[in-house]
């Protein structure tokens, strides 16, 4: 039971980390409809900008804990604004002057980008790992692991708790921006009619410039979030963790923000489990064998609308 | 009121070129200007490099650049016209240019390492020869691929793993059973189809995007099994040793009974690559070959009706279940031959070989070259397999270049570079090429 708990807590921190990425595939894909292929590159380079500022600033597990935290707000702050400035600019270059075109080309321009932005990274910050001693090494344990001393201890990090807290905190004010602001009013139009929209004066371009924007800055702090969690990086973390969140915004029902959110922790749940009960290197099947498993079931995932088939 | 004054050309200029300065200076100043590197020796101690004359070279670059493009050409009012579209022939190539470059590229395939042996001696063409096998090993791929992707209209991105199965068929029967290269290359074939229907099942029932990232999912899933079945596939560390092809029982070898010595020649060790560049062509030319011929049977027109419309294919009549599946088993059977030819020349093969890039690349070339075009295939593992070969100096660089040409290619000829179709089927004798505009794209 002890063993489960611990299990339950690693993967719903997994889990957030997938959801935020998640988030990024499913507007675009809500409101563009197509796979962008390089968001999880994006992800990468939000990584690697939290990983220079942090460098830059100067921060360890030495600094006062307070002034630590007021630090990495800073990172986190100018890491999201700096991959968005990337996210936008992969839309402009790469995805704007085929809008309209036909399906394949975007999907070629955006595996195209991906290849670029992971090569720019091997190139511009070198192919070694970088690994960043950690920041909060300081847990709680929820169980003492019996009078005996034989039980399994369960530990709650800070970090994870802060992923958590972090993930929650940026959902509410995510889900707030797409139900009651005009962004999100003009992006749900987008989403269900883009030519009418732009017919009543939304603008469409800036509206779906701005969604890559926040898919973007979304991404960097999932990117902050796993290099504080895992510690280390390198320019190849993207692809897999991209494939994943893909995934998971998949199950969930791809274009519904809920569903990216819930996909997301399945996702890092379904892969913690198997990790911790079957085989660690076995993990990554389960995750696609179910993916292909709801997809073949439920096409539209767990939260989507289904598709009409109109003649 | 009057209209907001206009800026003058200059003015306008240079704020638009202020703002592409601007976002270079944000993309570049953290990723370009500061590198984290890890110290050597004990410790992982990260540190800080700066390189901000980099940041400086690329946003005067950007801000240059940008200026004189809009003084040139964006902001007139009249921009002279550079149609660089002007060196392709405009909407695709007629039929009769189309021909000709057909066997001007087959005639120059045919004595391309004799031509190459003549100019560079045995030596130094090997490894332009060598190149030559690699860009029809990407032909092959691509052409079988363009049965999926092309004609049938499903989009696959894990089209490696039937590669895989095709190479890992090969290495382990030669492993396990001791069969030589010719019996292996049909199982080879065999399997990777048979492993087409097993995915192809499925599947059926998705469509577009969906069936994209499953097919990735499982092209994933074969590389992890590959990589993670130790005892059966040896892991990470591939399997080696996998026998050469022999030439009618004669082997490639020194001494008696050889190849050099049956028919009189000094023995040399590019009779081998020549043979291995005469053995992908004619499997190339096969893949071509079958696939015309399917194009104008029943089963063809199945796959281009189901890639113009699903609804209506059913409506008529067809069996989109086989006609989905063979287009599936096919493609993959070609890719299967490939693959089991892709590890009797390398003579060792690895998980590391048949990663998610290698069908990104594939896709592309099908899409570069023109969707459901055999020439464009060509053309396009030309350009991107040998410009990539081309550039090995810039070893670092490459990749990154890569990537961005598939962007600007695409971006340049969204319908790829060939972009016209002969139909399969015309009432005129003689059919003229249309516009890919034309041709629907398949919702998978």
């Amino acid at each position: 039971m002890d063993y489960f708990l611990q299990q339950l807590i690693n993967g719903v921190t997994l889990g957030s980390i997938y959801g935020l990425i998640a988030i990024g595939y499913t507007m675009v894909y809500g409101i563009i409809g197509m796979i962008n292929f390089a968001h999880g590159d994006i992800f990468m380079v939000g990584s690697f900008i939290a990983l220079v500022l942090i460098v830059a600033l100067g921060i360890t597990a030495a600094t006062p804990v307070l002034l630590l935290i007021l630090a990495l707000a800073l990172v986190l702050v100018v890491a999201m604004a700096l991959t968005a400035v990337w996210g936008w600019t992969v839309e402009r270059v790469a995805y704007r002057p085929l809008r309209g075109s036909f399906r394949l080309a975007p999907l070629i321009t955006a595996i195209g980008a991906s290849i670029a932005l992971q090569n720019f990274v091997q190139v511009s910050q070198g192919a070694k790992n970088k690994p960043l001693q950690p920041l909060f090494s300081g847990s709680f344990q929820l169980t003492d692991g019996g009078a005996d001393g034989s039980g399994f201890i369960v530990n709650l990090s800070y970090i994870q708790i802060l992923i958590v807290v972090t993930t929650v905190i940026l959902m509410g004010g995510f889900t707030y921006i797409i139900n009651n602001t005009n962004l999100g009013r003009s992006q749900r139009a987008c989403e269900q009619d883009r030519k009418m929209a732009s017919l009543l004066g939304v603008n469409v371009d800036r509206t779906i410039s701005l969604t890559f924007v926040m898919g973007a800055s979304l991404a960097s702090v999932a990117g902050l979030m796993f290099l504080l969690y895992y510690g280390v990086i390198d320019f190849y973390i993207g692809f897999l963790a991209g494939v994943k969140a893909f995934t998971a915004a998949v199950l969930g029902g791809i274009g519904s923000l809920p569903g990216a959110m819930l996909g997301g922790l399945l996702i890092g749940l379904i892969e913690t489990f198997w990790s911790g009960y079957f085989s660690v290197e076995y993990k990554d099947v389960a995750a696609f064998s179910i993916l292909a498993i709801v997809l073949i079931f439920m096409p539209e995932g767990l939260l989507g609308q289904p598709e009409v088939e109109k003649v | 009121m009057q209209a907001r004054q206009k800026d003058s050309l200059l003015v306008a200029s240079v704020k638009d070129s202020l703002g592409g300065a601007i976002i270079t200076f944000a993309l570049a100043c953290v990723m370009i200007g500061l590198r984290v590197d890890v110290a050597s020796g004990r410790g992982a101690e990260l540190f800080l490099e700066h390189r901000w004359l980099a940041v400086a070279a690329a946003v005067v670059i950007v801000f240059a650049g940008r200026f004189a493009m809009n003084v040139f050409f964006w902001k007139r009012e009249d921009p002279p016209s550079l149609n660089l579209s002007g060196f392709l022939p405009k909407g695709g190539l007629s039929t009769g240019t189309s021909s000709v470059l057909k066997y001007a590229l087959l005639g120059l395939a045919v004595v391309l390492p004799f031509a190459l042996m003549f100019w560079l001696g045995a030596r130094g063409s090997r490894q332009y020869i060598d190149l030559a096998i690699l860009v029809l090993t990407y032909v092959m791929l691509g052409w079988g691929l363009n049965i999926v992707v092309g004609l049938a209209g499903l989009l696959d991105l894990g089209y490696v793993a039937f590669y895989a199965v095709g190479a890992y068929s090969y290495a382990l029967l030669a492993h396990y059973f001791g069969f030589s290269f010719w019996i292996c290359l049909p199982l080879a074939g065999i399997l990777a189809a048979f492993w087409g229907i097993i995915l192809g099942f499925p599947v059926l029932r998705l469509r577009g995007d969906y069936l994209a990232i499953v097919t990735l999912a499982f092209g994933e899933i074969i590389r992890v099994v590959l990589l993670n079945w130790y005892q059966f596939t040896g892991g990470p560390d591939g399997l080696s040793g996998i026998p050469r092809p022999s030439f009618f029982g004669l082997e490639f070898t020194r001494g008696e009974g050889g190849f050099a010595s049956f028919f009189g020649l000094d023995y040399s060790s590019i009779h081998r690559i020549i043979f291995l560049y005469y053995l992908i062509f004619a499997m190339a030319l096969f893949t071509n070959f079958v696939t015309m011929r399917l194009r104008r049977m029943p089963i063809g027109r199945a796959w281009e009706a189901l890639r113009e419309d699903e609804i209506a294919c059913r409506a008529l009549g067809i069996n989109t279940t086989t006609t989905k599946l063979t287009a599936f088993a096919l493609g993959a059977m070609f890719a299967g031959f490939a693959g089991s030819f892709f590890a009797t020349r390398q003579g060792f093969i690895s998980p590391e070989s048949f990663t998610f890039l290698e069908s990104a690349i594939i896709l592309a070339i099908v899409v570069l070259g023109g969707l459901g075009s055999q020439i464009g295939v060509v053309i396009a593992a030309i350009v991107m397999i040998g410009g990539f070969e081309f550039f090995r100096e810039f070893e670092e660089y490459r990749m990154l270049v890569f990537g961005m040409i598939m962007v600007v290619i695409m971006v340049w000829k969204p319908r790829g570079l060939i972009s016209s179709r002969t139909p399969s089927v015309a009432l005129s004798k003689n059919a003229k090429g249309i516009s890919a505009d034309l041709v629907q794209e398949g919702h998978g």
